[in-house]
């Protein structure tokens, strides 16, 4: 080829992942609207015009962010990913983009289903609240193109190991096949309550739905959900950052490790989301939440292993003392500050997660907005930093383009906007939620009793904080235009580490996908089989649909 | 596989203290019969008058022994009935006195709703064909917010009464 080419990856492939984040960048800026209308309406400051209702603008803020966003980010930055490691044949980038058009045409089918007013049912679309069918259809289409993607994925590998014979996965390719695999087995679930309980229900083909039925199949989904979420976020942790710091990974086979763990453990344990639930036997919420709590193990080896990481670069540069080392990290560098702004929220996102997984304790704050502050630490900061983080540079190695020094600090100033308008809107949330203040919930003075009029001030925090983050959401879907039309023509890295040559080599058992799948397969079915059948024996006559509620 | 020295006192570190604290929930929960609610028992959602607990009469508060008290609510959009007063009207404030003990049990006609007592331990979900129940002491006078924290529809957030703990 005598082409040039200044994108980091081949021009067909950064087409394709172009493609995933622009639908990215445009919810980002759409849920986030939705999302300050929110806070302003429930401090009682907004009233929304023309007949829009809270709760439908809740939908979609759920959904274009929770469901949309993050998917297609997640699949995107996924197939740079593969496509750098194991290549990409021609075949493979078509049914990629086939797997991307049915993922838009359902958001597409969902998103006007829910503008039209008939399907505000927030993401969870809890039944017996029926929302008009295109809404599950299109819903459904997404997970349907998701698994287009994922044996996509599958395929790229397969392919790569025939020709290398006897050689160890690529790290990277490795952690991208894990979490398909977790979305793989967690969306059967999903796919399952949609395909067989909600979409013969709302066509009319069946008068009733089993609601308990359809919860758990959800929340068997929605717990792993959290993880495919995480799980990009931690391979931009424990494989690129170390090459933005100018280290190397502290060890191939924990990281290795640590995901096989995390597709074990983030699967048999939906039971956490439903603790105050009547009719699942306590004994087996246990159980569960003790299967929960194991993710713990592979969280302690991620955040040893970034330690270990961030402390050996810093020393190998000169920097000595106890926390000397940490001079040595490039914090002006936003490639690396971002993501690690989003490591520290983990600190108190994880505690908040232990907190409610915590069975009894559960009941303190089930519901109440705590929750809500707790996944905007999680997802909202974590998790969505980390993807900023990999935007910067990601986005101009596909369009062949630079990271500026100005857009440099402009990614910095909105990393410090996030930080800080997170602070104010969740620290709010989790105070209220502490309080009693409920989530999902309109503005309302509860009849004008006391408590509801203390909880008033909290909500006039989130909407201050909600505000900061909107102008970190405009910060950033700006830095997005500039890195695809603007900034000046060149070549930006895609940088992937080496691991460190003093770590131990990776034991090839780590490859042996029969055995974690066997038992990944194996614990949900220790886990859900007895309570599951159990809750179908011991049915209640089904619910007929309640799509007047809604409207 | 090799661990490094410190990661191998960090892990042991780490799992010892996961031990203990499953070794504390778990206590809680089979020792002290700590539960989450986690009631069992069904209903028809189409027709939760056949219960006894629920007929029109045995709605609201009623008084078991000295101070041990039961809470009967039917949830729907976007109400808890509570049954009525004297005069036939709506109960939409509960007085208990402090110190009383007092089950709530609690089902919906509808759709999913939650039940919780804002300031309280007392929240759970209530949801179509079951009952839900929990057991709660009163121990500090004051009114505290009934209100359901599971969406229910566009009303959802109206949805509330009160419960006043009062010294006798
Ligand atoms: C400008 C930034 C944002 C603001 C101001 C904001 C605000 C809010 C508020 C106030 C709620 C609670 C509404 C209620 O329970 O009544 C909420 C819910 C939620 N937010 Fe955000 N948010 C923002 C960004 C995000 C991001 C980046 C994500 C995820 C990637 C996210 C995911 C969610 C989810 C999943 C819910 C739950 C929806 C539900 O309960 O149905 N938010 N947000
Ligand atoms: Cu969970
Ligand atoms: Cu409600």
């Amino acid at each position: 080829m005598t082409m040039i080419n200044n994108t980091s990856i081949n021009k067909d492939d950064s087409s394709l992942v172009m493609a995933h984040m622009w639908v990215a960048f445009v919810s980002l800026f759409v849920g986030g609207l939705m999302g300050l209308l929110q806070t302003l309406v429930r401090s009682g400051t907004l009233t929304l015009p023309f007949g829009i209702g809270y709760y439908q603008i809740l939908t979609v803020h759920g959904v274009i962010l929770a469901l949309v966003l993050t998917t297609f980010f997640i699949i995107g930055f996924q197939f740079s990913l593969m496509s750098k490691t194991v290549g990409m044949s021609n075949k493979q980038r078509d049914s990629a983009w086939f797997g991307f058009w049915i993922m838009l045409f359902g958001t597409v089918t969902t998103a006007v289903t829910i503008l039209l007013g008939k399907a505000s049912v927030l993401y969870t679309f809890y039944a017996p609240l029926k929302a008009y069918p295109t809404f599950y259809i299109g819903l459904a289409l997404v997970v349907v193109g998701s698994w287009i993607g994922c044996f996509t994925n599958f395929r790229q590998l397969y392919v790569w190991k025939k020709k290398h014979k006897g050689e160890k996965s690529p790290l990277l390719a490795f952690m991208v096949v894990i979490n398909m695999l977790l979305w793989f087995i967690a969306t059967l679930g999903v796919a399952a309550t949609v395909l067989i309980q909600f979409i013969p229900w709302s066509l009319g083909m069946v008068d009733t739905i089993n609601v308990l039925v359809s919860r758990t199949l959800f929340w068997y989904f929605g717990h792993p959900l959290v993880y495919f979420w995480l799980l990009p976020a931690y391979m931009a942790w424990y494989a690129i950052i170390p090459k933005i710091i100018g280290g190397k990974i502290f060890s191939d086979s924990l990281a290795r490790l640590s995901f096989v763990l995390f597709l074990m453990f983030s699967i048999p344990v939906g039971f956490h989301h439903q603790l105050t639930e009547p009719g699942i036997d306590p004994v087996w919420k246990f159980i569960q939440v003790v299967l929960t709590f194991m993710v713990i193990i592979p969280s302690l080896l991620t955040a040893f292993s970034m330690f270990a990481t961030f402390e050996i670069t810093g020393r190998k540069k000169g920097y000595t003392g106890l926390f000397g080392w940490i001079k040595g990290l490039p914090w002006k560098d936003v490639r690396f500050f971002a993501p690690m702004v989003g490591m520290i929220a983990f600190i108190p996102a994880g505690t908040g997660g232990i907190i409610n997984a915590s069975n009894q304790m559960n009941q303190v704050v089930h519901n109440t907005i705590w929750v809500t502050g707790h996944f905007h630490l999680t997802v909202g900061t974590t998790v969505i930093l980390t993807f900023f983080g990999i935007s910067y540079w990601l986005i101009p190695a596909l369009t062949g383009r630079k990271l500026t020094a100005k857009i440099n600090t402009l990614g910095l100033i909105q990393t410090i906007v996030w930080a800080f308008g997170m602070s104010i809107m969740s620290g709010s949330m989790h105070i209220a939620g502490l309080l009693g203040a409920p989530r999902r919930s309109s503005y309302s003075t509860y009849g004008g009793t006391e408590q509801a009029s203390e909880w008033i001030g909290y909500q006039i925090g989130q909407a201050i904080g909600g505000s900061i983050l909107f102008i970190g959401i405009i910060l950033m879907v700006y830095i997005f235009i500039n890195m695809v039309f603007l900034a000046p023509k060149g070549h930006e890295e895609f940088p992937l580490a080496e691991v460190s040559d003093d770590a131990e080599p990776t034991p090839m058992f780590l490859e042996n996908w029969k055995l974690w799948i066997g038992i990944t397969v194996a614990l949900i079915l220790f886990a859900y089989t007895i309570p599951f059948i159990d809750i179908i024996q011991h049915s209640p006559p089904g619910s007929p649909g309640f799509d007047m509620l809604i409207r | 596989m090799h661990l490094h020295k410190y990661e191998k006192l960090w892990l042991i570190f780490g799992v010892s203290s996961l031990i203990v604290f499953l070794t504390v929930l778990g206590i809680g929960a089979f020792y002290k019969g700590m539960h989450p609610p986690s009631h069992l028992a069904t209903i028809d959602p189409q027709n939760v008058e056949a219960h006894e607990a629920f007929k029109e009469e045995n709605l609201g508060l009623r008084q078991l022994d000295e101070d041990k008290y039961i809470v009967s609510v039917i949830a729907s959009a976007f109400n808890y009935n509570l049954g009525k007063d004297e005069d036939g009207a709506s109960v939409n404030n509960i007085r208990i006195p402090v110190g009383s003990t007092v089950v709530f049990q609690v089902t919906t006609t509808d759709v999913v709703h939650g039940f919780q007592l804002a300031g309280t331990n007392v929240n759970m979900m209530v949801e179509p064909g079951y009952i839900s129940s929990l057991e709660t002491e009163f121990n500090k006078p004051g009114t505290y917010t009934l209100l359901c924290n599971e969406y229910c529809g566009t009303g959802h957030h109206y949805m509330a009464a009160t419960v006043e703990v009062y010294q006798p």
